[in-house]
């Protein structure tokens, strides 16, 4: 796999996030896949901001172990960003002389460094601005051809005018002239740009995934770093005969889901770490009164308010063991930025089969990175629940307990079949109840619904064989799968990947299946307390001999210290 | 309401169509049962089919209802039945949304979603039936007890101010506000069915004796009183009327013409496979 790795950094409204934007979207008409994620300062609006741009030549969903390119347009507070943009003597940083000198920061590791007059080449040029005197530079370092920054400017600029686009031409073509004497770093593809990408975050693909799913109702209240996933939906409702309602509150946004899954609508929020905690007592009366619903939680750092800008995989075991009473519900976690789209699908056509809450344990850093991916599967994945169409001459059993555990559902209007849903417990009519033969009989099929159901080969992604398992689930996958085929690409095969998408209902026989003949194990996980071992250990049975990386957010994994940790770990 | 099924509907639906034949928890004298049929009463005079109403409810005596009823129902959790119709109605504008509950679940827990209800104006109707008490957990203040009410949690009384509904629920954008009495079977069945009939969040408080941990409130029938002035459409002359009475005028105090809640859907809408060409590079 052939990379090429650039940042570009500014102080607030200097335009770094915008060069970054481009220059993915330029790379991606020549074909590259990619991957962007950003680090901003703390403030609202302005303050320093990096863009961070991974280039490739194969599907990558992982940031990069080190930089080729870091190029400033000032060095305010760019310190900052040193322990996520880690140079080499092999790294370039561009810069501008009349910003002063480099941070010492960023030369202890010795890179290489060059100086382009970025700020007075701007002035130059009339209505010049500094960003795109930057993206001039880069084109020209990377051989980036002037066609594809051409067409990406035409559709980014084109409203503001063909006079915004020639000064912005003009730049580029100065900073291109700036950059003559600057050895090339390459991009990893050469032009050839095969089959038309997609640029999409994971956020946005959680909602792509919702709607290709079904849904058609959305609670929303904001909280970061799920928002995205709320603003997209909400026009793609508007445009599928959906709707969405803001809420007060997260408590809220939930029972609104309910009522509206209750009235027949698929119907989905998205929230984080807070929101769910606030949600939690009302994914129990999801599972009591069996009216299915999706909750997408973008993890962040926690607890508490935590770090809302980071992603963390902490909230595994509130999505799995949270709920008071016994409490059988689905938790599903995509493990990349493309996954975001089957995972959330398959996530509603499930919830609506099982008439139960799903919950997906999406990320902060899949939630909004952008990524160059190719066009993600469409799968036959329509949420579609099981129907009472009358009660057929007798009592209308909104409970029945039924082989499948799943009992036909009535939706408001149809004469006949009116019940109570009730979060109390019940008989099978649904008349409140507090004997034990109904609560057992209750649970026994709510469990039931979960056990009995084939959730085939879906519930993992398993690749390669041998005696060693790597086990890791979500976001951390990319890293991971990057290590591993680094290691095949150097000849070192017999290690095995497994990547849990189905975290409950647990899945025992398959999980011993894709552990057959495995010795060792290393599991792998951002989350300070392994709360993914302790869920594994909790339910499967595990080898012996288990070597566990964790760590806390917000320094993610890269595929640099996943590989220097598997080779150590197998001797490969 | 739904025009259309008031229009389909029978003539011949009495209030026993929408009772079902499970037999209430509540207390012998409980002000509840005559709500109960004093809400299967208005139904039958709108007319409205069981199957196209529905009752959403939290936790508490009078949020067991909609089990008593033969509409569709929901019983969620403790607090936020509002939100759950909400979203019902919204998803589902064709129904009769009612909501039901008593003080403590909608006041106290469930407050912020009260004033939220009463802003965002969608086309629901919420009876409070109101006993100035928690009486399933047997008998604590609750918001809109008196401040010096004496009870073993808090002694001597809370010391807190009794909570406004109606003034609240007029500071905060309802569309319709009155207050019943659940010993006034008449004068409350038509309030409901005019709260039912009318656009918008419609609140009807109904003072519900408890006549199990409140025997004080018997005395109700003696105090309650119709409004001596008519309704109005001018919410600072209601909310001044409503703070200067003693909580017993009853009546629509209060009737406004602010539009419902907009739901915006497309009757005609693309497909999904339409969605996400954007991300097409």
């Amino acid at each position: 796999m052939k990379t090429l790795s650039i940042a570009v950094v500014g102080s607030g409204g200097a335009g770094a996030l915008t060069t970054g934007n481009l220059l993915l979207e330029a790379a991606a008409r020549l074909g590259c896949y990619g991957i962007q994620t950003r680090s901003v300062g703390p403030q609202i609006r302005g303050g320093e901001a990096a863009a961070m741009v991974r280039l490739s030549d194969e599907p990558i969903d992982c940031i990069s172990d080190r930089f080729d390119i870091m190029l400033a347009m000032d060095w305010n507070n760019v310190h900052r960003f040193a322990p996520e943009i880690l140079l080499d003597e092999n790294s370039l940083i561009i810069g501008d002389p009349a910003e002063g000198e480099v941070p010492p920061a960023l030369t202890r590791s010795n890179p290489q460094r060059r100086e382009v007059a970025i700020g007075a080449l701007a002035k130059q040029v009339r209505k010049g601005r500094a960003n795109m005197i930057a993206l001039g530079v880069i084109a020209e370092v990377i051989g980036l051809p002037d066609a594809a920054v051409i067409a990406v400017l035409e559709k980014q600029l084109g409203k503001k005018g063909e006079e915004a686009l020639l000064s912005s031409l003009d730049a580029i073509t100065a900073g291109r002239a700036a950059a003559a004497g600057i050895e090339p770093r390459r991009l990893p593809v050469n032009g050839s740009a095969g089959t038309a990408k997609w640029i999409i975050t994971g956020n946005h693909a959680a909602g792509l995934g919702a709607i290709r799913g079904g849904i058609k109702f959305v609670a929303a209240y904001p909280i970061t770093p799920a928002t995205e996933v709320l603003e997209w939906i909400s026009k793609a409702l508007s445009r599928t005969g959906g709707t969405l309602v803001q809420a007060e509150d997260e408590l809220a946004s939930i029972n609104m889901i309910l009522g509206a899954s209750f009235g027949g609508q698929p119907s989905l929020t998205a929230t984080s770490g807070p929101g769910l905690s606030l949600m939690v007592e009302s994914l129990g009366l999801a599972v009591s009164a069996e009216v299915p619903i999706v909750v997408i939680d973008v993890m962040r750092g926690g607890p508490s308010t935590g770090i809302p800008t980071i992603a963390e995989q902490s909230d595994l075991n509130i999505a799995v063991y949270g709920l008071h009473g016994d409490a059988p519900h689905l938790v599903l976690a995509p493990n990349s930025v493309t996954d975001c789209v089957a995972t959330t699908q398959w996530s509603v056509f499930l919830a609506e089969a099982l008439q139960t809450p799903a919950v997906v344990l999406s990320d902060q850093y899949l939630g909004q990175a952008r990524c160059i991916i190719d066009a993600p599967q469409t799968l036959p994945l329509r949420g579609e629940r099981l129907l009472a169409t009358d009660a057929g001459g007798e009592r209308y059993q909104r409970y029945a307990v039924t082989e499948s555990g799943v009992s036909p559902m009535a939706i408001p209007g149809l004469p006949g079949c009116q019940h109570t849903a009730d979060g109390l417990e019940h008989n099978p009519i649904g008349t409140p109840s507090s004997t034990a033969a109904d609560h057992q009989t209750q649970l026994d099929k709510r469990q039931r619904k979960l056990t009995q159901f084939d959730f085939g080969d879906r519930w993992a992604d398993i690749e390669g064989d041998g005696e060693l398992a790597i086990i890791t689930w979500g976001s951390v996958t990319g890293a991971v799968r990057e290590a591993l085929g680094r290691l095949r690409a150097e000849g070192g095969g017999g290690i095995r990947l497994v990547s849990i998408r189905l975290l409950t209902p647990v899945q025992p026989e398959r999980f011993a299946g894709a552990l057959a003949g495995v010795k060792r194990v290393l599991l792998i996980e951002q989350s300070h307390s392994a709360q993914f071992r302790h869920f594994l250990a909790a339910h499967y049975r595990l080898p012996e001999d288990i070597e566990i990386l964790n760590r806390a957010g917000p320094l993610l994994f890269r595929a640099g210290e996943v590989y220097d940790r598997i080779k150590s770990w197998s001797g490969v | 309401m739904s025009q259309t099924a008031e229009a389909a509907a029978p003539v011949t639906l009495t209030p026993n169509d929408y009772k079902s034949n499970i037999k209430p928890i509540w207390c012998p004298g409980c002000g509840d049962y005559s709500v109960l049929l004093e809400i299967t009463k208005a139904l039958a005079a709108l007319a409205l089919r069981p199957e196209n109403v529905a009752i959403v409810s939290g936790i508490g005596c009078s949020s067991r209802f909609p089990a008593y009823s033969n509409c569709y129902g929901f019983h969620g959790v403790h607090g936020r039945a509002l939100p759950v119709a909400t979203g019902l109605k919204i998803a589902r504008p064709d129904l009769t949304v009612l909501c039901t509950g008593g003080d403590g679940d909608g006041f106290s827990i469930g407050g912020n979603h009260f004033l939220h209800a009463c802003r965002r104006n969608v086309d629901l109707t919420y009876i409070v039936m109101d006993n100035q008490v928690y009486g399933m957990t047997k008998g604590q203040a609750s918001p809109t007890t008196d401040p010096d009410w004496d009870h073993v949690l808090m002694p001597g009384g809370t010391g807190t101010r009794a909570f406004q509904p109606l003034v609240i629920a007029l500071a905060s954008g309802a569309n319709f506000v009155a207050r019943a009495f659940s010993g006034d079977p008449a004068m409350t069945t038509d309030i409901i069915i005019e709260a039912i009939r009318h656009p918008g969040f419609s609140f009807v408080q109904i003072l519900s004796p408890c006549v199990t941990f409140r025997p004080d409130q018997r005395e109700w029938r003696n105090f309650v009183r119709q409004a001596p002035v008519p309704e109005t459409n001018d919410p600072s002359r209601a909310a001044r009327r409503i703070m200067s009475d003693d909580g017993f005028n009853l009546g629509i105090l209060y009737r406004g013409d602010r539009p419902p809640y907009r739901i915006s859907r497309k009757a005609e809408f693309e497909e999904v496979t339409a969605i996400g060409k954007e991300f097409l590079v």
